[in-house]
């Protein structure tokens, strides 16, 4: 969630009340912003700054992340003010602005959507938070300029019709933002390779072999989207008429960038809420338009459906008033006795779908106002999961036998899984990570030894013997399954001390087959008996000849016919082993698959 | 043989003429931790009382007890001066007394104008003199004390006398005061029963302010051990345990689902684990469910405007660690779909993060989820049951802020009041899912559906005052705590 700092007398002159923390905090609260710090009493605040509000937006309120957006809807909220009408206007000079793009750009950077405020009036707070907001929005819902970024440019300095066109680096040749000397785009990257702020946007466009480019008639540069504008059409704060260009990826989030520009900054200008239309010209994608389009979306919402979401029983004009302070306009339909008609403003394009206004009613109405009913009961019966019943059968057990549980990560790295249990990765089994920060964490487990034995490597300080035990998932590729991979649930034990422990494992394991129900029998059975039996191998996790297999013979589940099955194994594990997890006395482990046994 | 210590003193006690008996004047020689075993094991028998009396005493350090031998460095110079009927030379003086009362008496014996220089000479300036020093270190060594405080700290400065504890005892008989031990029973055995001897022995009284012995246990992790009441609570309402064991998701069930756009900051190599071996999913079986999702996302359907931008396959099929249990529930949910009805399902399982790990996160944690389907919920109804699941966990205040989550629509973040910290902390996350997930599926629009979720950590940390995550979950867990850590009553606050 995005944090927006706001001047906190500011805001509490453009709401009309001096709040206490406190009461701020819950006017927020019942909103739906969470106010994080008040610095007011911040110790570590420097002198001549002025108290900030550090307020938490919701990652869908772009309309709420400057000054003036979170004025706005407090005020509107707080029945202080109703929501503005935006209006497109034309130029003085009956003039259209106009951006012809070229067809270049669609393999780069294909869509561009911009706007004119005219007789803007800045002072340092509102410009301050104009290019405040442009970043907030580059870094939420542009995801970084990658999908949307946008560039404002003083409009006396340049001069109409524009182009947007993509060129080759070397084509294009200016004096970026605050810098004198002019350079071309391909020196320009090497030039911010390592700027701390703009370093991280170069890729989107650098291996490209032509640039997107917002050129004016004279083919003065404006900017080089999503990079940096140029230093000639520079915004300042005595600029009086503004060129907003926002170029983009994906045509949707570029409106909602020029429109909450647009709706945030355009109280600034002489006629207050005005815009100037620019006509994008781009007829190779069908994207010729008139741009921006402020007018309110006129949507319908059902009243029943309000009302049974809500559990309440409002009229059509309870809730037009109600979402009146959320700021639509809603009338109850002339047509339709269940339907409102609802204004949805350019600064809600979070509103998809009617359950958005139904939840800004519920909002207005007051989550601590509803009545709270419990949910009538369906008559549903609970049961816990098979495969947990049995994990906690043999959880219990193990610990009724003097063992402790413990809970390792379930990320483990390659080595810890494979080389230093002395296994093989056949490149079949396990299921790896593509981005992990750290090497800790390069595989899921699909064996539950590595965790007990960092475990108890990291208990190096407890009394011997050391006696643990987990049951939890482990996972392998397989790609007969859509998501090509399962979970197997396992169980493995560690018994640490002075001498290996070897019975004192077998004993459990014997003890665990017996409350399960499953008596020893042995492979050559003559009758196939159902029951578990044991047979030495040679397994090189393990110590030669203290390594052994455990089989299972059981009846499986729908055709009941006898199968047979390797579930585990056990044994004194190798030195080679315990060397590599750092645990200088011996141990005996055993690690079963318990999911046979469902 | 000697009789034993024990013994001795008991005969002392007898023999005393007064009482108490003072150890200082019974057993002056005797080492007071010896004494001490001697008359607890006395006391345990209630043959005697005793007291302690600590007492801190002056003695001689080696350089004073040679003082007092041959007196001080200013009179061994002195009388060295004397000796030397011409004078000694000053060269000589050390060979004569040695060189530490050479070194220390010269001086003094000016000062106390015994001796004076003539030349490289020294001679005798005084008639007699009189050994201070000597007379209060004899003194000390006499008494253990000297009554000028003032004398005895400069002498503890010039490292003449130090001072000691010194641990001696008052000694009392006891209620059961004899001469003779009684050998005491510790302990009733299978022997005494069958001889009878019980009946003549006498037992030692047993120490209850001792701890028992430690009984060797087993135990069951604290994390876990919250777990089942949390499983216990669902139980309790009627939900019925989901099936968790897929830690690999595709982005279609983890993200596409759930109605999470595929340019949301969750699904950044940042935030998510994504798999590079499988990479890639198939697509679901279920194609028009697929083709709903698409549409949905892309161009809106089910009265949505959609999010409007190009869904991509490729996006959808890119396998991940799932990151969150809500992936499994939106695959109940669309198995429901085929048998729409009334349900209730929880479960609590591990989820994956690609977190940087500090003391509050850790790449992995425990989910716990709920949701109901029904017709007819309401919203109130979501808040009057969290009331009821939350009033179990033993939190009986809880406030409801609206806040937004790509999947529910309302969406509320639930707010317990932290008797502890004094503030109201978040507790959870709950919401209705949002039609376009639902009705993607083919759930009827008048089935609603609740959801909510926690993690497992997060309570047990404010609960248990555990603040490092690490010392809960994973290899670097206490074994310690897990061991000691008491039995887990939520609802006993």
């Amino acid at each position: 969630m995005p944090t927006i700092s706001v001047d906190k007398y500011a805001l509490f002159g453009a709401l009309g009340c001096r709040y206490t923390t406190k009461e701020f905090d819950e006017l927020c609260f019942e909103f739906g912003i969470e106010l994080d710090e008040d610095t007011e009493d911040d110790k570590d605040k420097p002198k001549d700054e002025a108290p900030q509000l550090k307020i938490e937006i919701p990652a869908n309120r772009y309309d709420m992340l400057c000054f003036e957006g979170i004025a706005l809807m407090l005020n509107i909220f707080l029945g202080r003010a109703s929501v503005p009408n935006y209006k497109v206007v034309a130029p003085p000079n009956g003039q259209v602005h106009q951006i012809n793009v070229h067809e270049d750009t669609t393999k780069i950077r294909p869509y561009i959507s911009a706007a004119v405020l005219r007789n803007i009036k800045f002072e340092q707070a509102s410009y301050d938070s104009f290019i405040a907001l442009q970043d907030k929005l580059h870094q939420n819902l542009c995801r970084q300029r990658t999908l949307v970024s946008m560039g404002t440019h003083d409009l006396d300095t340049v001069k109409g019709p524009f182009t947007y066109e993509a060129l080759p680096p070397e084509e294009i040749i200016f004096a970026p933002l605050n810098q004198e000397k002019a350079m071309n785009a391909r020196e320009l990257m090497d030039f911010y390779e390592n700027d701390k702020h703009l370093g991280r946007y170069l890729h989107i466009i650098r291996d490209s072999s032509k640039y997107p480019v917002v050129l004016d008639a004279e083919r003065n540069v404006c900017s080089l989207p999503p990079i940096i504008n140029s230093d000639r059409s520079k915004i300042t704060l005595d600029t009086r008429n503004v060129l907003i260009e926002v170029t983009a990826t994906d045509r949707t989030k570029a409106e909602i960038v020029t429109n909450m520009l647009v709706a945030m900054f355009s109280q600034y200008c002489d006629e207050e809420f005005t815009v100037e239309p620019v006509e994008i010209v781009s007829h190779h994608n069908n994207e010729t338009r008139v741009v921006p389009n402020i007018s309110p979306r006129t949507t319908t919402a059902e009243i029943s459906y309000i009302n049974a979401c809500c559990g309440l029983n409002l009229s059509a004009e309870d809730i037009c008033s109600l979402l009146k302070r959320m700021c639509y306009i809603a009338r109850p339909s002339a047509e339709n006795k269940d339907l409102i008609e609802v204004d949805i403003p350019v600064t809600r394009a979070d509103v998809l779908h009617q359950c958005d206004i139904m939840e800004d009613v519920a909002i207005a109405y007051g989550y601590d106002n509803l009545e709270r009913t419990f949910p009538k009961g369906s008559g549903t019966i609970a049961a816990p999961l098979p495969l947990n019943k049995l994990a906690d059968i043999v959880r219990q057990e193990s610990a009724l036998c003097g063992w402790s549980e413990v809970m390792p990560l379930i990320l483990c790295s390659h080595d810890e899984n494979f080389a230093w249990l002395n296994r093989k990765d056949d490149g079949n089994t396990a299921v790896r990570l593509a981005n992990p920060k750290t090497a800790e964490y390069q595989i899921v487990r699909t064996s539950l030894l590595p965790g007990i034995l960092k475990t108890i490597r990291e208990n190096r300080k407890h009394s011997l013997p050391i006696k643990v035990f987990e049951a939890s998932d482990v996972a392998f590729k397989d790609m007969s399954l859509e998501r090509k991979a399962r979970n197997e649930r396992h169980f493995a034990a560690a018994y640490c001390g002075k001498a290996s422990g070897f019975e004192i494992v077998h004993g459990l394991l014997d003890r665990l087959m017996s409350m399960l129900s499953t008596s020893i029998t042995e492979q050559g059975a003559v009758e196939q008996t159902l029951g578990y039996w044991i047979e030495q191998d040679e397994d090189p996790t393990y110590f030669p000849g203290r390594g052994a297999s455990v089989y299972l013979r059981h009846l499986d589940g729908s055709d009941s016919q006898t199968k047979t099955k390797k579930i585990g194994s056990f044994g004194i594990l190798h030195p080679s082993v315990l060397e590599k997890f750092e645990i200088s006395f011996p141990v005996s482990a055993v690690e079963l698959n318990l999911e046979a046994f469902l | 043989m000697a009789p034993d210590l024990a013994t001795q003193v008991l005969h002392a006690l007898n023999d005393a003429p007064a009482l108490p008996l003072l150890s200082t004047d019974a057993f002056p020689d005797v080492e007071s931790t010896l004494l001490k075993g001697a008359l607890d094991s006395l006391l345990s028998r209630e043959m005697v009382t005793y007291e302690t009396i600590d007492k801190e005493v002056a003695v001689l350090t080696e350089e004073g007890a040679g003082i007092v031998k041959d007196g001080s460095h200013e009179a061994k110079v002195y009388e060295a001066v004397c000796k030397a009927l011409d004078g000694l030379k000053i060269t000589e003086l050390a060979g004569v007394v040695g060189t530490v009362s050479a070194k220390v008496g010269q001086g003094k014996a000016f000062k106390e104008g015994w001796i004076k220089k003539e030349g490289d000479k020294l001679v005798k300036k005084a008639e007699s003199i009189q050994d201070v020093t000597r007379e209060q270190l004899q003194t000390i060594a006499d008494t253990q004390t000297y009554p000028d405080a003032k004398v005895l700290a400069d002498l503890k400065k010039r490292k003449l006398v130090a001072i000691q504890k010194r641990i001696s005892f008052r000694i009392n008989k006891g209620p059961k005061f004899a001469l003779e031990i009684v050998k005491e029973e510790t302990d009733l055995t299978a022997e005494m029963i069958a001889n009878g001897a019980w009946k003549e022995k006498k037992f030692k009284p047993y120490n209850f302010a001792a701890l028992g012995a430690q009984t060797p246990s087993g135990a069951l992790h604290p994390l876990n051990k919250v777990r089942h009441e949390f499983r216990n609570i669902f139980f309790e309402m009627g939900f019925t345990e989901m099936s968790t064991d897929r830690f690999v998701e595709s982005g279609f069930w983890n993200f596409d689902t759930l109605f999470v756009p595929q340019q949301h900051p969750a699904r950044d190599l940042q935030d998510t684990f994504y798999i590079s071996d499988p990479a890639m999913a198939d697509k679901p079986t279920d194609t028009e469910y697929w083709e709903n999702v698409r549409e949905v996302h892309q161009n809106g359907k089910y009265g949505s405007t959609g999010y409007r931008y190009p869904w991509k396959a490729e996006e959808s099929l890119r396998l991940v660690l799932r990151t969150h249990t809500t992936a499994i529930s939106a695959a109940m949910l669309h198995k429901l779909a085929q048998n729409p009805g009334p349900a209730r399902y929880f479960s609590i399982d591990r989820v994956f993060r690609n977190e940087t790990v500090d003391a509050t996160h850790l790449a992995e944690f425990h989910q716990v989820e709920g949701v109901i389907a029904d017709y007819g919920l309401t919203l109130g109804g979501l808040i009057g049951f969290m009331k009821e699941f939350f009033k179990k966990m033993g939190i009986d205040d809880l406030r409801f802020k609206p806040a937004y989550n790509p999947y529910t629509e309302p969406s509320m973040e639930i707010f317990g009041e932290h008797k502890g910290l004094g503030k109201w902390v978040e507790i959870g996350n709950s919401g209705m899912f949002r039609p376009e997930m639902l009705e993607s599926m083919g759930l009827p629009k008048d089935l609603r559906v609740y959801g909510w979720g926690l993690s497992l950590e997060r309570p047990t940390m404010i609960r248990y005052k555990v603040s490092n995550i690490r010392e809960l979950l994973g290899h670097k867990v206490d074994l310690g705590f897990i061991e000691n850590n008491a039995a887990v009553r939520l609802d006993k606050s």
